[in-house]
């Protein structure tokens, strides 16, 4: 367990450590690099409360991404610029869409709820391809940068990375104590065996809902840091794709561990990067890759790491 | 006399063409073990399912306690003082049994929205949860993983989920399925140490520990209950002894 | 409005309901027999449509082009489910799901590499350009026409095979008892490969038949997917009736809506009202249905009957 904490502790120093370093070595690119990972890490650990823990296979995490984004788009499009005022209706735009496509959909199981968390994702893209107001297709651009009263200036991309360091460690701790509390152990009981939870008192339902919406919320905020960090919202943010990325990273970084999204994240987006500077047809190579993973590597990267992966 | 505390009257349940549960009367008074026997594809899980909330009879009513159940769910059940241990062995394996136990406990100690602190350090959990375990005889194993628990050691667990809900109803589906001669002995001991302070309906195919635990006997056969009172009736019933006992030399 | 125009856009809805239905069916089977889900279903749908289009520029015959077509994606489906899917069969849903998103990736890519990004022109030869006229007064698309009679006739093969022969008789067998059948002698591996391969096929049959309606390009059977999935929430799973009324009834709303949405919406809100939010809620209202549908039944309309 020791070694554990350690090795953790230091990818956090290091990660603290990156924009300067970054600096000296003359390559500010790493910078924003990494705070696009984290974000997406934030993504990821949200997503990792109800697929790793909870067992729900939701396929359409990416919604979130998009409302949390527009949320913000549309309010600073409309002068509107406070960021606390922006990132609080992210957040709870989010947890009411999660409500809303959480209240019909957690009642189905298996490839039921995979097949209608995608459906309903993908209609929150046509919606906004449709919005016409909002750029449609092509997205818009966000005129500014939420505003933090002086606080914080998003524009500094160090101040921002530093930021986006501190909400990702935030939500990490946050699952953690999620997870081990009463509500997540029920929400695991159900995971690992319904028939029994029921058995012994259980709905699972209520609890099972709960953490859908807590998970879109987690997620809207990851949208409104991601349309802050690309400056740009499209309808792109909610493309099906992006919620299979999104499992991915939670699958390749070990499923319902505390680390596991952090490390996918970063895995799953440094080989795209990687490969995509080695070609333009890298999806060909990622798609295979992706297969073995799955087949041959289930247990994730952090059960590489020693203490083995089991959940804390 | 004492009450009645389950009373279920012409349960019938069919999947397709075949009735599984075809009419069945079944009571359970306070403190008594009543046992149900019959041989395989009697129906006697379907029976247990019906009575735990797993399955909508087709006909039929159940009251427990003067109270209709019978469009009541699992849960809901559970909640009113039903337990009930599963013919296969059906706990949490990536728990350990101390979290298992834990669990039910938690499942009857208020509600479970607490959201910070961690459910492993609520002394009002874990020690009830390790009193059980030591009553079942699984103290010593109280942090092993259960999926490393031996069988016999799982069907203890099963049974100690079950008391842990301070359950006033207990349904116990075949608790010493599997066990070998001893491990079964110590678990009848001790459901016979349960005799009189719980109410307790048993599915057995161990004659043994039927005739031990038992009270009162049913017999059950392709759904329906062809015979039923005092172990020794029912040990002598030739209708009984054709249909079941006769299968068992 | 007219009753023609009405009338019209019954039949596109029709006919993209057909669609839709051979795509479900061939999901469903393979979900109902070997609880495999397949994301990559849409792939073979983006291949059947790919292969035919080359195959009718090499052989200069549109019927040669379709029956290649149609047997090259018999022959890729096939081999994915040899060398990538066997392993699937074992493993639980979001293995799958995961492992088949990869596979669409590979295949996307497969097909951008080869034919590149932009839509592929599919030319129609000259007999099934024309129109024919169904009712006095109102001419259809032969081609379309054609699409609803193809595909009505194999959900009517599909329903007699299932029901009514020993093949389709070891299919719902095998369905509900594997290892049974298997004990019984029948090489359960061949029977999958067999069933996968039909799976295929239709859907390379609904992919050739959208080549000269809609887009043929990279993605183009992900779009699809989804709406099949949404046809398989509202009819059941597991059921081919379902796939059928499903289809039917997500065809229709979808063409229906995008016609008349607008101005009907125009008659009861203002117009540049309607302008705006018409499109916007013609897009979403298949999966607005699909809720619908899944707070009152959340197994569907015609859910096929489990063991």
């Amino acid at each position: 367990m020791r070694a554990r904490t350690l090795i953790l502790a230091a990818c956090v120093l290091l990660l603290a450590a990156m924009p300067a370093l970054a600096t000296l070595l003359g390559q500010p690119f790493y910078i924003d690099l990494l705070r696009r990972v984290m974000i997406f890490a934030i993504a990821a650990a949200s997503l990792n409360l109800i697929l790793g823990y909870g067992g729900l296979v939701s396929f359409g995490h990416a919604a979130y991404l998009g409302v949390g984004g527009y949320a913000v788009g549309i309010l600073a499009f409309y002068g509107v610029h406070n960021g606390w005022l922006q990132w609080a209706v992210a957040i709870v735009a989010s947890a009411l869409v999660a409500l809303a496509i959480g209240a019909v959909s957690v009642r189905t199981r298996g490839i039921h709820f995979i097949m209608i968390t995608l459906a309903f994702t993908q209609m929150l893209y046509y919606l906004g391809v449709s919005v016409e107001e909002f750029g449609g297709d092509d997205g818009m651009r966000l005129k500014a940068k939420s505003r933090f009263s002086g606080l914080i200036d998003l524009d500094d991309p160090v101040a921002f990375y530093y930021l986006v360091l501190v909400l990702l460690l935030a939500v990490i701790y946050l699952v953690h104590r999620l997870v081990n509390s009463r509500f997540g152990m029920v929400l695991r009981a159900a995971k690992s065996n319904e028939a029994r939870s029921r058995a012994i008192g259980f709905s699972p339902y209520p609890y099972q809902l709960t953490a859908f919406v807590i998970s879109g919320a987690l997620c809207g905020l990851a949208g409104a840091l991601l349309a802050n960090h690309t400056a740009y919202i499209t309808p792109a943010f909610m493309e099906w794709t992006r919620s299979g990325e999104i499992m991915f990273m939670v699958i390749l970084g070990g499923m319902g561990t505390v680390p596991g999204p952090a490390l996918g994240a970063f895995a799953l987006l440094i080989v795209e990067d990687l490969l995509a500077g080695w070609t333009q047809h890298w999806q060909i190579v990622l798609g295979p890759l992706l297969v073995l993973s799955v087949l041959f590597f289930r247990r994730g990267l952090a059960g590489l790491l020693p203490g083995g992966g089991r959940n804390g | 006399m004492a009450e009645a505390i389950l009373d279920a009257r012409g349960l019938r349940k069919s999947f397709g063409a075949l009735a599984a549960t075809d009419g069945v009367d079944l009571d359970l008074r306070e403190g008594e073990t009543h046992a149900i026997i019959g041989p395989n594809g009697a129906g006697k899980t379907t029976l247990i399912s019906q009575l735990a909330g797993n399955l909508r009879p087709d006909a039929g009513s159940i009251r427990f306690a003067g109270e209709d159940v019978t469009r009541l769910s699992a849960p809901q059940r559970a909640k009113m003082g039903f337990a009930r241990s599963f013919q296969i062995t059906s706990i949490y394996r990536d728990f350990t049994a101390l979290d298992n136990v834990a669990l039910a406990v938690q499942a009857h100690a208020g509600h479970s929205f607490r959201f910070w602190r961690p459910a492993r350090a609520e002394r009002a959990l874990r020690d009830p949860a390790r009193a059980v375990l030591e009553e079942v005889g699984l103290g010593a194993r109280a942090d092993v993983l259960a999926a490393n628990l031996a069988h016999g050691e799982q069907r203890q667990l099963e049974v100690a989920m079950a008391l842990a809900t301070r359950p006033r109803l207990l349904l116990l589906d075949e608790p010493v399925a599997g066990m070998g001669l001893e491990e079964s002995q110590r678990m009848v001991q001790f459901l016979a140490g349960l005799k009189g302070k719980r109410s307790i309906i048993l599915v057995e195919h161990d004659m043994d520990a039927v005739f031990t635990l038992a009270d009162r006997i049913s017999v059950l056969v392709y759904g329906r209950i062809i015979a039923s009172g005092a172990p020794t009736e029912v040990r002598a019933n030739p209708e009984v002894r054709r249909a079941y006992l006769g299968e068992e030399s | 409005m007219n009753l023609i125009l009405v009338f019209e856009q019954l039949l596109n809805g029709v006919q993209f309901g057909v669609m839709l239905f051979l795509m479900a069916a061939g999901l469903t089977l393979v979900f109902g027999i070997m609880n495999l889900v397949n994301l990559a279903h849409g792939s073979l749908y983006m291949v059947g449509a790919y292969l035919t289009v080359a195959a009718v520029q090499w052989t200069g015959s549109y019927p040669l082009g379709v029956l290649l077509g149609l047997l090259g994606t018999l022959v890729v489906g096939m081999l994915v489910e040899v060398v990538a899917l066997r392993t699937l069969y074992e493993r639980d849903h979001l293995d799958q799901v995961l492992a088949t998103f990869g596979l669409i990736l590979f295949f996307n890519e497969l097909i951008a590499i080869v034919w590149g990004r932009a839509a592929l022109y599919t030319s129609l030869p000259s007999y099934l350009q024309g129109f024919i006229e169904i009712i006095p007064g109102s001419i259809y698309p032969v081609y379309r026409a054609l699409v609803i009679g193809v595909g009505l006739l194999v959900g009517a093969v599909l329903w007699y095979v299932v029901a009514k022969t020993r093949l389709g008789m070891l299919i719902r067998a095998g369905a509900s008892n594997r290892t049974m059948v298997a004990a019984l002698g029948v090489n359960i591996r061949l029977l999958y490969t067999v069933v996968f391969g039909f799976g295929a096929a239709l859907a390379g049959l609904a992919g050739l038949m959208a080549g000269p309606i809609y887009a043929v390009q990279p993605g183009m059977g992900e779009l699809i997917l989804i709406q099949v999935f949404v046809v398989i929430v509202i009819g059941g799973i597991g059921s081919i009736r379902g796939a059928l009324v499903g289809a039917l009834i997500v065809g229709m709303v979808d063409t229906l809506g995008r016609a008349f949405l607008k101005p009907l919406l125009g008659h009861v809100i203002s117009p540049p009202a309607a302008d705006a939010a018409g499109p916007a809620l013609a897009s979403i209202l298949i999966y607005l249905l699909m809720a619908l549908v899944l707070a009152a039944r959340p197994e569907g309309l015609f859910p096929a009957k489990s063991g």
